[in-house]
C-alpha cells in the first residue's frame, strides 16, 4: 500500500479502540476513518495501482471460491449438530445403542440401522472386492492390448449409471433372481452357518449387498487400476528376470507392492457403499431388525432417512433421523480420509484421483 | 521327481490365475451388458411421444409421460450448474495458481472428503440451508442440493487441468508484462479449456442421475411447474416414485423413465469421449 492510506490506518485503529465498549457503533457510522481509506485509495489512482488490486481481487476471489468449500463442509456439520442437538439431549449415546424404533411413542435407537448399513456394505465389498481386483489385474497385467479400452471403459461406464436404476434394475431382475436361483442352494448348502436361513421373500440384505456390490466394483478397480500403474516397471522386469511366471510376478512384484493403494481404494469403496441409499432402499426390505441370516430383510441408516424423512412430523422424530445423517457423515468422513491417506502414499504424493 | 511337480504347479497356478482374472472380468462386462439390455427391451417400448410431451396421468387411468419431469430435471440442473460451476472453477484456479500452501492443501482435501460425503446427507443439509428457511419445498433447494455435490469435482478437474498448462506459458505471459488474472484467465484456463469442460460435463453426468438430494428438496410435481419457487418434478425422482408404485403402468413408465436417463448420462459422456477422447470418465463415479 502506499503512503496516502498507512497515514490513516492507525486513526482508524485507534478511534476503533478508544470507542471500545460501543465499536459496532462505531463500524457503522458513515463518518468513520475507516470509509475515507477507501476512498483516499481510490483518489490515487496510477495504472500499477490499479493492476496490483485487480490481481489481489482475482486472488481474493479465488480465495473465496475456494473457501466456499471449507465453508460448505462446516455448514454441513454445523446444521447437522444444530438440527439433531433435540435427539441427542433425549438420548445421548445411547441412542446408538438402542434398537427400539417407534415414532408414536417417541422412542428411537438407531442399532438396527448401524448393523443394516455395516453388515450390507461388508456384503457388498465381500462380492465387489474380488471382481474389482481381477478387472484391475486383468487389464493391467494381463489382457491383449486391444481388448484393454473396451473393458475399462465398461466399468467406467457401470459407475456413470445412477443409482435409481440400479435400484429399479435390481427389484425386477436381481431380487426374482436371486430369489429363484441363488437363495435355494444357499440354504441347502450353506444354511448351517446360520448366515442363509429362513424364508426368502427376494427383499434383503442378500440383494441390498449385491446390487451395492455392483456399484462399487467400478470405483474399486479404477483406483486399483491407478495404483498398479505407479508400481515401478523394473519391478515386474525383475521378477520375470528371475523365472517367475506372470502370475507370480503379478503377485510377488505388483500386489505385493501396491497394499497399501488397494487397501486404500477398497476402503474408498466402502465409503461410497456406506452412503449409498437409492438402491438399497429399493430393494433391502426396509425392516428395522437385527437378523443373523442375510437372506432376511434389513434396514440402513441412509434408506430410514430416504424413506421418513418426508413423513416425519414432530421434531424428535426429525432430530433422530438427523443424527442417523450426522453419524453417517461422520463415519464416511472417517473412512475417506482413511482410503485417501492411504492412496495418497501409495502414489506417492500424487493427487488420488489424478487421471492426468 | 519333485522339481517337475513345482514346475507343473506353478504354470498350474499362473494359467487359474489368468483364467479366474479374465472370468471375473468378462462376468463384469456381463452384467454391464445385462443391465444395459434390460433397460432397453423394458423402456424402448414405453418410450413415445406421449411419453415425452405428457404429464402423469392421475392413479387408475393408462398413459400419460414424464414431459414435465424432464423439464423440471433440466431446471435444477441448470441452476445447480449456475450455481456450481463458477465455485467450483473458483476453488480450482485458487488451488493451481495460488494453493500450493497449507491453505491449498487443506481445501484440496476438504474438496475429496466433500465428494464422499453421501448424497442423502446433502439433502438433508440442503433441507434445513433452504426449505426449512424459506418455509416451503422448491426447485432451488433442489439445485443447492446438487450445486454442493459439484463443486469438489468440478474443483478438483479444474486444477488438475490447470497444472497440466506448462509453467513456460505462464512465464511467457508474465515476460509480456499482463498480470497475473490476466494471464489465467486468458491463457492458462484457455488453454485448459477442453479438460475443464470435460470436468464441468462429467460432473453435471454425475448430478443428473442423483434422486436422493432432491428428495427432501425438489420433493417431486405431478403437474407442470416452471418456478424455482415450488416443488418440481424431477426425472431421478419420478422414477423412484413409479418403480414404488403397485400399478402396472407406472412401472412401465419407470423403465422409461430409466432408459431416457440413462441415454441422457451416457450420450454426455459419449460426447466427452468424442471430443475430448480422454480417460477422465471415472470422475463420474
Amino acid at each position: 500500500m502506499a503512503a496516502a492510506p498507512e497515514r490513516r490506518i492507525p486513526d482508524g485503529e485507534q478511534t476503533g479502540q478508544a470507542a471500545d465498549p460501543v465499536f459496532a457503533n462505531t463500524m457503522a457510522t458513515p463518518e468513520t476513518p475507516r470509509i475515507s481509506l477507501v476512498t483516499t485509495a481510490q483518489k490515487t489512482p496510477s495504472w500499477t495501482r490499479n493492476l496490483f488490486t485487480l490481481d489481489v481481487g482475482f486472488h481474493g476471489l479465488m480465495l473465496g471460491a475456494a473457501l466456499t468449500v471449507l465453508a460448505v463442509v462446516g455448514l454441513i456439520l454445523s446444521e447437522l449438530l444444530q438440527s439433531s442437538s433435540l435427539a441427542w439431549h433425549q438420548f445421548g449415546f445411547h441412542f446408538f445403542g438402542a434398537s427400539a424404533w417407534d415414532p408414536v411413542a417417541g422412542d428411537f435407537g438407531a442399532l438396527p440401522f448401524i448393523f443394516g448399513t455395516i453388515v450390507s456394505s461388508l456384503l457388498a465389498l465381500v462380492i465387489a472386492v474380488p471382481l474389482a481386483l481381477s478387472v484391475a489385474v486383468f487389464v493391467t497385467e494381463m489382457c491383449p492390448k486391444p481388448l484393454r479400452k473396451p473393458i475399462s471403459f465398461a466399468t467406467e461406464l457401470l459407475a456413470a449409471i445412477p443409482s435409481v436404476i440400479y435400484g429399479l434394475w435390481a427389484m425386477f431382475i436381481l431380487v426374482p433372481l436371486l430369489r429363484v436361483h441363488v437363495a435355494p442352494p444357499l440354504m441347502k448348502y450353506l444354511g448351517w452357518t446360520g448366515l442363509f436361513s429362513g424364508p426368502m421373500y427376494g427383499y434383503s440384505m442378500l440383494a441390498a449387498g449385491t446390487v451395492m456390490a455392483i456399484m462399487i466394483i467400478p470405483i474399486i478397480s479404477s483406483i486399483t487400476r491407478e495404483v498398479l500403474a505407479v508400481v515401478p516397471q523394473h519391478q515386474r522386469e525383475a521378477a520375470l528376470a528371475l523365472g517367475a511366471t506372470r502370475w507370480e510376478m503379478i503377485r510377488l512384484g505388483v500386489l505385493k507392492n501396491a497394499r497399501a493403494g488397494i487397501i486404500g481404494a477398497i476402503i474408498l469403496g466402502l465409503g461410497r457403499a456406506l452412503g449409498e441409499t437409492i438402491a438399497v432402499t429399493l430393494v433391502i426390505g426396509n425392516t428395522p431388525q437385527i437378523a443373523k441370516s442375510l437372506l432376511a430383510p434389513g434396514y440402513t441408516m441412509a434408506s430410514v432417512i430416504a424413506n421418513e424423512f418426508n413423513e416425519a412430523t414432530d421434531s424428535l422424530y426429525v432430530s433422530a433421523l438427523i443424527e442417523i445423517g450426522l453419524a453417517l457423515f461422520l463415519v464416511t468422513v472417517i473412512v475417506n480420509i482413511l482410503a485417501q491417506l492411504l492412496v495418497w502414499t501409495a502414489t506417492r504424493g500424487a493427487p488420488a484421483r489424478s487421471n492426468a | 521327481m519333485p522339481s517337475r511337480f513345482l514346475q507343473f504347479r506353478r504354470r498350474f497356478a499362473d494359467y487359474l490365475a489368468t483364467f479366474v482374472a479374465a472370468g471375473l472380468s468378462i462376468f463384469v462386462v456381463g452384467v454391464l451388458i445385462a443391465i444395459f439390455a434390460y433397460l432397453v427391451i423394458k423402456g424402448a417400448g414405453s418410450v413415445n411421444w406421449a411419453f415425452l410431451t405428457h404429464t402423469p396421468k392421475p392413479v387408475g387411468e393408462i398413459g400419460g409421460g414424464m414431459a414435465n419431469a424432464i423439464v423440471g430435471s433440466a431446471m435444477i440442473l441448470g441452476m445447480a450448474s449456475l450455481i456450481g460451476i463458477p465455485f467450483g472453477i473458483g476453488a480450482g484456479i485458487y488451488l493451481a495458481e495460488y494453493g500450493r500452501n497449507r491453505l491449498g492443501s487443506l481445501i484440496r482435501f476438504t474438496a475429496d472428503v466433500l465428494n464422499g460425503v453421501p448424497s442423502i446427507v446433502i439433502g438433508l443439509v440442503a433441507f434445513s440451508l433452504v426449505v426449512r428457511r424459506q418455509g416451503h419445498f422448491s426447485a432451488f433447494a433442489g439445485a443447492v442440493a446438487l450445486a454442493i455435490m459439484m463443486v469438489p469435482t468440478v474443483a478438483r478437474t479444474t486444477e488438475e487441468m490447470l497444472l497440466l498448462v506448462p509453467q513456460t506459458v505462464r512465464e511467457a505471459a508474465f515476460g509480456l508484462g499482463i498480470p497475473q488474472w490476466r494471464t489465467t484467465i486468458s491463457i492458462t484456463l484457455a488453454t485448459a479449456r477442453a479438460g475443464i469442460l470435460t470436468g464441468i460435463m462429467l460432473a453435471f453426468a454425475r448430478i443428473a442421475g442423483e434422486t436422493a438430494p432432491l428428495m427432501f428438496t425438489a420433493l417431486g410435481n405431478q403437474f407442470w411447474s416452471f418456478s424455482a419457487n415450488q416443488p418440481i418434478a424431477a426425472l431421478p425422482l419420478q422414477i423412484y416414485t413409479y418403480a414404488l408404485s403397485p400399478y402396472e403402468d407406472w412401472i412401465r413408465q419407470a423403465w422409461a423413465g430409466a432408459l431416457v436417463l440413462v441415454i441422457l448420462i451416457v450420450s454426455t459422456i459419449a460426447v466427452v469421449r468424442f471430443l475430448f477422447g480422454r480417460s477422465v470418465l471415472r470422475e463420474a463415479s
